[in-house]
């Protein structure tokens, strides 16, 4: 087990919604759910985050600025699509600058249903982030491992030369 | 022998400090909290996420940016373990100025606006507090005619008599060393606070944002230490009361943190002084009257 799982830090970005899905995720953070329980913490940084909480459908305008968060994140990472216009463009779909969901733009891990979501929803779809988040850090520990012992590798055959 | 015995003390306190300081961060957020109706964290929270942020992806801006961090780490450390040693107090103020220096080129190095804002209010508060600091070292060298924190420590009447002034001074400006509302204009250390992004630790992730997050758990038992020096008497029994007054302080800290919203650096900075000159000033020329 790795200790993301104990602390998963998240950021949240709004993209193209009607700040249904928003004021529900900062409920999350109220006494009522209190999700710092499991440690979660609302960072709005996204070099401090592990877990990027999407609202709202992605429009022209946020294609890159979702990009740049997703980019600047530390590995491991999880996109979390919170809503169903963050799901598939929902009620906007149609409108002439929405792309559609945040999968159009980012690889999303796990999809969190309703209009709004309710914050029951979106917690267990964090749990269910920290899972994939616990499965990415077994992986890049694997390939930190690998590295190391090809370096070794390396450096015994300069040695033996 | 005596080496011996002064490096495993030196061991013991850069082992132990951290841990203390980890466990008072942990308690801190279960407290705050409880005062906002919340149940809270576990109290290991802090250690779960530094050895997190140690296991996460190193994201390099650059060589430097790094480099500084580590520079303040060993700064605090050394700073800590003088003070709890019985060393210099006056080398042991210099030796922390020298860490909060390294950290503000650190804010300066990574070439962002938040981390660069973050940096000038990191500066701005050690204007602020550093004054006092200061005095207080002189209010020390007063009582008891050392700067040495082991001949501080062994006064026959504590040194809070001769000093009220010049204590509640040092606890205003505790809340700047200990990143707490209103004075926690650098970086937004404590979650839930977050105007200017994080300040200095913006573009610190993985590693050395852990680095960072120790660092403070060493500078936290440094300003309780200071608290400490206030009440430490020859008498043994002195170190209860002292190590009360320490948790009241530190709890104090934690109400003031969660009752008050952060003020401008205006404020901050003329606060302070204000505090400073007035009481801590006037403690000192009174106790000159009176030697």
């Amino acid at each position: 087990m790795n200790y993301n799982t104990k602390s998963p830090w998240i950021i949240h970005y709004d993209g193209t919604s009607c700040n249904g899905c928003d004021i529900e995720v900062l409920a999350c953070l109220t006494p009522l759910y209190d999700v710092e329980r499991f440690g979660v913490v609302n960072t709005g940084n996204p070099k401090h985050a592990d877990i990027l909480l999407i609202t709202g459908s992605i429009n022209e305008q946020s294609i890159s600025v979702v990009k740049q968060l997703y980019d600047t994140m530390a590995n491991p990472k999880v996109v979390v699509a919170v809503g169903i216009c963050a799901a598939t463009g929902g009620i906007f779909a149609d409108c002439y600058n929405v792309l559609g969901g945040v999968d159009k733009v980012l690889p999303v891990d796990v999809y969190v249903p309703g209009c709004a979501a309710r914050p029951e929803a979106i917690i267990d779809g964090v749990v269910q982030a920290i899972g994939i988040l616990n499965t990415r850090q077994n992986e890049l520990n694997q390939e930190k491992k690998e590295e190391k012992k090809e370096e070794k590798k390396v450096r015994k055959n300069k040695t033996m030369e | 022998m005596k080496i011996v015995m002064m490096i495993v003390k030196i061991m013991g306190i850069i082992v132990l400090s951290p841990l203390i300081g980890g466990l008072l961060s942990g308690i801190d957020r279960k407290i705050s909290a409880h005062f906002q109706g919340r149940s809270g964290p576990p109290i290991l929270q802090p250690f779960y996420d530094v050895l997190k942020l140690i296991q996460k992806e190193n994201i390099e801006v650059n060589r430097f940016h790094r480099f500084y961090i580590y520079i303040s780490l060993i700064f605090t450390i050394f700073t800590t373990t003088i003070v709890l040693m019985g060393g210099d107090i006056l080398l042991a103020m210099f030796g922390l100025t020298v860490a909060g220096i390294f950290f503000v080129l650190g804010g300066y190095a990574a070439n962002s606006a938040y981390s660069f804002l973050g940096a000038e209010r990191e500066l701005l508060q050690m204007m602020a507090y550093e004054p006092m600091v200061l005095i207080a070292g002189a209010g020390f060298y007063y009582v008891s005619g050392s700067f040495f924190t082991s001949e501080i420590a062994r006064v026959s009447i504590p040194s809070i008599v001769y000093l009220p002034g010049v204590f509640v001074g040092m606890v205003f400006i505790l809340t700047f060393k200990l990143r707490k509302s209103p004075f926690d204009l650098s970086m937004s250390h404590h979650g839930g606070h977050q105007e200017i992004v994080s300040g200095i630790s913006t573009e610190y992730s993985g590693r050395e944002l852990a680095v960072i997050e120790i660092a403070h758990w060493y500078e936290t038992i440094f300003a309780l230490s200071l608290v400490y020096l206030f009440f430490a008497t020859k008498a043994p029994i002195s170190i209860l009361f002292a190590v009360i007054a320490c948790v009241v302080v530190y709890f104090f800290e934690i109400v003031i943190d969660n009752s008050f919203a952060r003020v401008k650096w205006q404020m901050a900075l003329k606060t302070s002084w204000i505090v400073t000159s007035v009481l801590a000033t006037a403690n000192l020329v009174v106790l000159s009257f009176f030697r």
